[in-house]
């Protein structure tokens, strides 16, 4: 290569710059296939800034580090803030984890060199504490980076939460702080904190957008009501059920809001053999529809049977329906007779009653409902069938467990896959464990 | 030309539907039917316990006894199979070897090496499919040439297939009587050898015996339980009973004593004549299903049995743990269910499918964190039934390593034992020491007061163990490993994954590619960063 870049020297005698790198877009194939000088060969090194770019976004980081130290052309085309826009640092101890780990001398270039680029940026860490409060280290040192993207990612326990709260906030500040245009921010299984939350918003009002804090138990319903009162631009939102509140609903609905697009609520016991839970007046839910008529609310249960007392008594304008644990029938009966936006179903057991009843009423209230899955339950063949043909080919999406239907009179197992595939229009089977 | 033909039964121990033996006769002036017991070879195969032993014996009895009825006699000679070949080729002026087409590799390499005997020797060798309901080769064409790795995905690629090939006639006397038998006394020279002739321990009192003879009486005996031979009404018998089967089939099937093809014929017809009645659950046909597509799959899959170099298999840091492991094959995890189950397995062979589902669950991602390869070679030694696909497949379904995905779904070693059998009547069957445990107690004794435990004559902790883990606590934990091992191999999981009509699978698509979106609304970048 050594005479190769001899040749860059002799042939343009001035060493290449941003604005020669402008000059030379405009005559693309001109310079790098030498239309101006026929008999010059095609010489990798030679290849202008944009042309280099243009491949090494093509390869994974590891090979473009190693072209990195072929040359310097190559090395500055490595260097170019284009390619350190996005960055996923992955954090992990190698004694304990199995997930590949960013080298620290990356890192470190990393943050010495590219800091200000960062605009989509995500930690993903592993188990243990160390991993999580590496990464409320680099947090602390992005200091001239105006990120658009926010993401901490809890592989497996939520280290996050290991980390002393004042770490983790005064890591968090930096960002908030100085981003001023973060727009997305996925943060659930952290100590996140009511103050952290007013920071974020009196830096970042007009741009955010996106924001997940499932499980922060830290946050309470002032938090996030503050975050609703000033981000009028957020679209999706995911929380904890205890944080959300008729004042929430309101706020976004307010008229400076824009249409939210995306609720998420997840419903947790947060103290053990609690069992009460607040609900949430249906003049709320029914202004929040008003104001975003297309949001998806999407609900995941992570209740025991005993503790449904308090949902869906009246009409719940929910989409999307994860149940967890097991779910009361009653509760199921409910959800059939409360909730008419309901698109998707899924039920990961219930007890030993068959649910034919309930899902028959779901299927003749539920007009919108495309998608459903049926793990430990107990439902009749004939009843099965009665419900697909009620939904007929609405229903992209119908996972239910082999074990779960019950042959009767009417309908076994054999021909219950084939009456079901007729009326949905396609091949279809349950789901089946082996036997042998 | 007519051949002087040497049959070799490897599997595939019966007269019924055999293609092999039929063209045999077939093509043969006569016909030595030759069992080659190369303990060797068999052993380094798979792990052979003592009750398998005794039922292959018993298979070759029956099977040499039926020859005999029919004219001919059945030679079971033990030694080295390929100089058993080579001296008996020569010896009886050999021009063919039959035998059937098996997919296991160590069978593929021993009919390679005995075509290359055949080049060096000058026989001709004829292997035909009988060990399976269809040609497998036609089912990865259908699908690509690769075998379908969902469950899913094979039925719906034997829709297009239609009927599996149809069971060849069955032999009869004047089949043998065409062609000469082999000489008198030879028979006598190589008998089915004695258990005692094996060094192998004498049986314990099994219910299951085996043979072709046993097989057929005991799927007459399926049936007509069942009432549909005779007047299609619905059955009597709980389906689920995890007490011994008396009309169970599977050790049938995997020793070839009776062919799939036949039986799947026979499902059809009565269903083809019951329309209106109710008809032998799904479970039935679906045993055979699930045996073609493990075999399916494991025949185009390298190192199918092991976790290494397979790549359908998530590569899992599992424990070493020679003792907890110990603990779980000889029956003493404290856990009457699980405790239970593993000694059913070692009396007798055969356990119901759901047992197997909590013993395997228990020992690798529910509870033990024990690689599914330890339990996989020690339901190869026990069980009657185990059968190298079939074995290997199941345990990585149980396990979560391959065609399985919902993790989050952990057997309870309590509360599935009791949903089964409330009374517990398994466990003071096959746990006697346990048995006067009222029902309340019994799926997890340590609970029982003292008093209640002097009363039941059985103290926890001396004459029965403590439970060896906590249940909660050691799931919990072993749920966080197997999402942290599914983050990283996504793409292997996703291999064995049908989720086409699964929401939970579909969001979680939808989840990975919303990233995917807005990265490639980002300048354009690698995935790779």
């Amino acid at each position: 290569m050594k005479r190769a870049r001899q040749k860059v020297m002799v042939e343009h005698a001035v060493p290449q710059t941003s604005q020669e790198n402008k000059k030379q877009k405009t005559c693309l194939y001109g310079s790098a296939f030498s239309e101006c000088d026929p008999h010059a060969s095609i010489d990798w090194g030679s290849l202008p800034h944009h042309v280099i770019l243009r491949i090494f976004q093509f390869l994974p980081l590891v090979d473009r580090a190693r072209a990195s130290s072929v040359c310097r052309r190559w090395n500055e085309v490595f260097h170019i803030p284009d390619l350190w826009r996005r960055f996923e640092f992955e954090l992990s101890q190698p004694a304990t984890s199995y997930l590949k780990s960013t080298h620290p001398d990356l890192i470190q270039q990393i943050i010495k060199r590219h800091a200000d680029h960062l605009q989509y940026v995500s930690f993903k860490v592993d188990s243990s504490t160390e991993s999580a409060e590496a990464a409320c280290n680099i947090l602390s040192q992005l200091v001239n980076c105006s990120i658009k993207t926010l993401g901490l990612i809890s592989t497996a326990k939520p280290s996050f939460m290991n980390v002393s709260k004042a770490h983790f906030a005064s890591a968090l500040t930096v960002v908030f702080v100085n981003s001023k245009s973060l727009s997305s921010i996925k943060i659930d299984d952290t100590p996140l904190d009511d103050p952290s939350l007013k920071v974020l918003v009196a830096n970042n009002s007009d741009t955010l957008k996106l924001l997940k804090m499932s499980s922060c138990p830290h946050v309470s319903p002032a938090g996030v009501l503050c975050v609703a009162d000033q981000c009028h631009g957020l679209k999706e939102l995911a929380l904890n059920y205890y944080i959300l509140s008729d004042e929430l609903l309101l706020a976004l609905s307010s008229e400076k809001h824009v249409d939210l697009e995306h609720l998420r609520i997840d419903v947790v016991s947060e103290n053990p053999g609690q069992v009460e839970f607040h609900t949430i007046k249906k003049q709320s839910w029914d202004a929040f529809v008003k104001h975003s008529p297309k949001v998806n609310i999407v609900m995941y249960f992570f209740l025991y049977e005993e503790e449904f007392d308090a949902f869906f008594r009246e009409e719940t304008p929910v989409t999307h329906l994860y149940f967890g644990r097991a779910v009361s029938k009653a509760m199921l009966g409910r959800i059939g007779l409360n909730c008419p936006r309901l698109i998707e179903l899924v039920v990961c057991a219930n007890g030993l009653q068959p649910l034919d009843d309930e899902l028959i009423q779901i299927a003749q209230r539920c007009k919108n409902l495309t998608a459903m899955g049926l793990g430990e339950c107990e439902v009749t063949c004939r009843g099965f069938i009665e419900f697909v043909k009620m939904c007929g080919g609405r229903l992209t999406q119908l996972s239910i467990m082999e074990e779960v239907l019950i042959p009767d009179n009417d309908y076994s197992l054999d021909r219950l896959h084939l009456e079901v595939s007729k009326h949905l229009g396609r091949m279809w089977f349950p789901d089946m464990m082996p036997t042998w | 030309m007519r051949h002087r033909t040497i049959h070799l039964f490897r599997k595939g121990l019966r007269l019924h539907d055999n293609p092999a033996l039929l063209a045999a006769l077939q093509s043969s002036e006569v016909v030595y039917p030759v069992y080659i017991l190369d303990r060797a070879f068999m052993t380094s195969a798979m792990h052979i316990g003592a009750l398998r032993w005794h039922f292959l014996l018993q298979s070759l009895e029956d099977l040499r006894s039926s020859l005999c009825q029919l004219g001919s006699c059945l030679l079971v000679i033990q030694g080295e199979y390929e100089s058993v070949v080579r001296d008996h080729v020569q010896k009886w002026n050999i021009t063919q070897v039959t035998l059937d087409e098996e997919m296991e590799p160590f069978y593929k390499e021993m009919e390679a090496n005995i075509r290359a005997l055949g080049e060096e020797l000058g026989f001709e060798v004829l292997s035909l499919m009988g060990h399976s309901l269809y040609n497998t080769q036609r089912i990865l064409e259908l699908n690509g040439g690769t075998p379908p790795l969902t469950y899913k995905r094979f039925l719906h690629i034997l829709s297009l297939l239609g009927d599996p090939e149809t069971p060849v006639r069955n032999l009869t006397a004047e089949d043998f009587q065409r062609c000469s038998p082999p000489e008198l006394g030879l028979a006598e020279c190589y008998r089915v050898p004695l258990p005692t002739d094996l060094k192998i321990p004498p049986e314990s009192i099994s219910p299951w015996r085996g043979g072709e003879s046993e097989g057929l009486q005991r799927l007459e005996q399926h049936l007509a339980n069942q009432g549909w031979v005779a007047s299609f009404t619905k059955p009597k018998t709980v389906p689920n009973s995890l007490l011994p089967s008396t009309t169970g089939l599977s050790p049938y099937f995997s020793m070839g004593c009776l062919s799939v093809r036949s039986f799947f014929y026979r499902l059809s017809n009565i269903y083809a004549q019951a329309k209106h009645h109710s008809l032998p659950p799904v479970s039935l046909q679906g045993q055979l299903l699930w045996r073609e597509f493990f075999y399916t799959v494991a025949s185009a899959t390298p190192n199918f049995t092991k976790m290494a170099g397979n790549p359908i298999c998530l590569q899992i840091r599992w424990y070493e743990d020679a003792e907890r492991l110990h603990r779980w094959k000889t029956a003493q995890t404290g856990f009457p269910w699980i405790d239970a189950i593993m000694t059913q397995l070692r009396q007798e062979g055969w356990i119901h499918h759901l047992a197997r589902h909590a013993a395997a669950c228990f020992l690798t991602r529910g509870d033990l964190w024990i690689s599914w390869e330890e339990g996989m070679k020690v339901f190869e030694e026990l069980l009657l039934d185990a059968d190298y696909s079939i074995n290997a497949g199941n345990w990585m379904w149980l396990s979560a390593s391959a065609f399985f995905h919902h993790y989050t779904r952990i057997f309870c070693p309590v509360r599935f034992g009791r949903r089964t059998d409330p009374e517990g009547h398994y466990i003071r069957k096959y746990l006697p020491i346990l048995k006067n445990f009222p029902s309340k107690y019994i799926y997890e004794p340590w609970t029982a007061s003292e008093e209640e435990q002097k009363q039941a004559g059985c103290i926890i902790g001396r004459d029965y163990p403590f439970p060896m883990v906590d249940h909660k606590e050691a799931s919990d934990h072993n749920l966080q490993l197997m999402k942290q091992v599914r983050e990283e191999q996504y793409r292997t999981a996703q291999l064995t994954r049908d989720d086409a009509d699964d929401p939970m699978e579909m969001k979680l698509k939808r989840d990975h590619s919303e990233e995917g979106l807005t990265k490639k609304k980002a300048a354009r970048m690698t995935e790779q960063t």
